[in-house]
């Protein structure tokens, strides 16, 4: 048996995930990165080691731009543990998850959270109906299952993820029925301030102006600054509705796809209790940290969309600077070392991140969407609407964690991953108060569910490192 | 009218397994998600919530939302999207809440 505590475990895979996990190996460290998927890549490299040419040529360059780092985590030292939930950490950095089914635990000397983001909820009249999804659903089912849609589609809402995918629907030879974007028309230079520093990545705005242009000269039908969106159909989705020019407008379609960006999936730290701030420009929880990425508890950091959205190669940087001062902590490197080590990357961090405030004040999601009418469901696993949480704040509730006494709100098997930011902006908007004010659910494990039984039979995960790691590709 | 299956394959699969729905007979693609297969067909509603009997379907497609609960082989509440589809799968909706397993009936 080796030792059962681990140098650093990682949990998540994804562009954060997998450059802390090389970056970590090469200075000498033993690390194990849990993922809950297949096979690495997160979100937004899912499943490239195994994708189809013709899939690979749909997605786009951006895609597979993940697969020379997928093949060097495969490939290196990094004890790789797919299809892994976890289900509860400690502030101990304990780390207990389901693989396969059974119970395991794993202690780490520091442990780097890298779960990403998860899409930001779109509650509007009808969004519970089946054939309603979101955009990234439609975009992990082409990555995952070459799937795309067979009958009318509708991409509604807005930002970089929804045009991405219609050029990528686009590509595969789909027709849309209509692109119906909340956001205003193209006014980048309404927002000056932002604009000046985000011409440093001027890269990232071409590739958002390109995207654009792509979908106008393929004749995708774009209504713009689109209002009052709402789903219709009887037992599933039929049409969607909305207002734009001016006119009402109905386009009927069998899936509609929804997005009105990401948000840090922050259900660990939240249950950890580490310090968050609610993001004004993001909309969001973010948990606090300090530059190299550790958050208000000792030895627990987060790189990445986790933390706070920046995207992709953001996050990808923020895994090797966690990396670096985690190596740094354990006397693998020296201050001098962790230095010079990290200045390319604390360079480049400058550079990938230039463009996301303008970003975020582009595509900033519409308050009808986010703080919806009376009747329209936010919390969807208990079936409680907005007017019902108003309801609830004008007998005295004050925030998201009163709801679930007042009515169950939050307290289905999602355990508020969809309602919560919802919640907490219904709540605030009716108080009158901001949602720092108000706050949000207090999240406890177990953050997936898990059996009696498999809880009574966990056991250390086997760390020995003599036998070949278990891994989904060969 | 066209189909209301909501999607199909940009290309044949290598290769396709089959389960059951409800007791119909499904060809699916393999290698996939359950819900994905799923979603090649025309099933509509692939649970009903167990406050009000809303009819739901797959939805996030990352293990967030918990839309796709289904029954696999007599498991209630199992999500459809994080779990691989396997040749002979019998697959229910998932109806309301999962009863409760008294007296180690449970095989899990």
């Amino acid at each position: 048996m080796s030792d059962p505590v681990v140098d650093l475990i990682i949990i998540g895979a994804g562009p954060a995930g997998i450059s802390a996990a090389l970056e970590a190996s090469a200075h000498g460290l033993e690390v194990v990165l849990l993922d809950e998927q297949g096979s690495p890549g997160g979100q937004i490299w899912r499943n490239v080691a195994q994708a189809d040419t013709r899939t690979r040529q749909v997605l786009g360059s951006d895609y597979s731009a993940g697969q020379p780092l997928v093949e060097a985590l495969l490939a290196s030292n990094v004890r790789y543990q797919p299809n892994a939930a976890v289900w509860q950490v400690t502030e101990e950095r304990c780390v207990h998850f389901l693989l396969d089914g059974k119970a395991r635990v794993l202690q780490g000397r520091q442990l780097l959270i890298a779960t990403g983001a998860m899409e930001r909820p779109m509650p509007i009249p009808g969004w519970t109906l089946p054939g309603v999804m979101t955009a990234g659903a439609g975009q992990i089912l082409l990555k995952s299952a070459a799937l795309v849609p067979q009958g009318p589609v509708i991409l509604a809402g807005c930002g970089p993820l929804l045009y991405l995918l219609a050029v990528q629907y686009l590509r595969a030879g789909i027709g849309i029925e209509a692109l119906v974007d909340t956001s205003e028309r193209r006014d980048v230079f309404k927002h000056s301030r932002q604009l000046r520093q985000a011409l440093a990545g001027w890269r990232d705005l071409l590739k958002g102006l390109s995207l654009l242009a792509t979908l106008k000269r393929a004749g995708v039908k774009h209504y713009r600054a689109a209002r009052n969106l709402r789903v219709e159909g009887g037992r599933r989705a039929e049409a969607l509705c909305f207002d734009s020019d001016g006119r009402a407008q109905k386009v009927w379609a069998s899936l509609i796809l929804l997005h009105q960006g990401v948000a840090p999936n922050i259900q660990i730290s939240q249950s950890l209790r580490a310090d968050h701030d609610w993001n004004e420009q993001q909309l969001c929880w973010v948990a606090r940290r300090d530059s190299w990425g550790e958050t208000s508890l000792p030895g627990i950091f987060i790189a990445g969309d986790g933390g706070a959205i920046g995207g992709a190669n953001v996050a990808a940087t923020q895994g090797r600077l966690a990396a670096l001062a985690i190596a740094h902590r354990l006397q693998k490197i020296d201050a001098c070392r962790l230095q010079a080590l990290s200045k390319p990357w604390l360079q480049m961090l400058g550079r990938q991140s230039a463009a996301r405030p303008l970003i975020d004040a582009l595509y900033r999601p519409l308050a009808q969407n986010r703080i919806p009418h009376d009747d329209t469901i936010v919390c969807r696993c208990e079936e409680v609407s907005a007017g019902t949480i108003r309801g609830y704040v004008e007998l005295g509730c004050l925030g998201p964690n009163q709801t679930k006494a007042f009515g169950r709100c939050g307290m289905g098997p999602c355990q508020g991953r969809q309602c919560g930011l919802s919640v907490t902006e219904i709540i605030a908007e009716h108080r009158n108060v901001s949602p720092a004010q108000v706050g949000y659910y207090r999240i406890r494990p177990p953050l997936k569910p898990i059996t009696l039984a498999q809880l009574a039979s966990e056991r250390e995960l086997e760390t020995s490192t003599s036998s070949t790691p278990e891994r989904s590709l060969s | 009218m066209p189909t209301e299956t909501l999607f199909r394959r940009l290309q044949l699969a290598d290769k396709y397994v089959q389960i059951e729905f409800e007791g119909t007979p499904l060809t699916v693609p393999a290698d996939v998600s359950l819900a994905a297969a799923l979603l090649t067909h025309d099933l509509g509603a692939t649970r009903e919530s167990a406050i009000n009997g809303r009819p739901g379907a797959a939805y996030c497609m990352m293990g967030v939302c918990f839309e796709c609960l289904v029954e696999v082989d007599g498991q209630a509440n199992c999500q459809a999207c994080l779990i691989q589809v396997v040749e002979g799968m019998r697959v229910r909706r998932q109806r309301g809440a999962r009863d409760l397993l008294i007296g180690g009936q449970g095989d899990e």
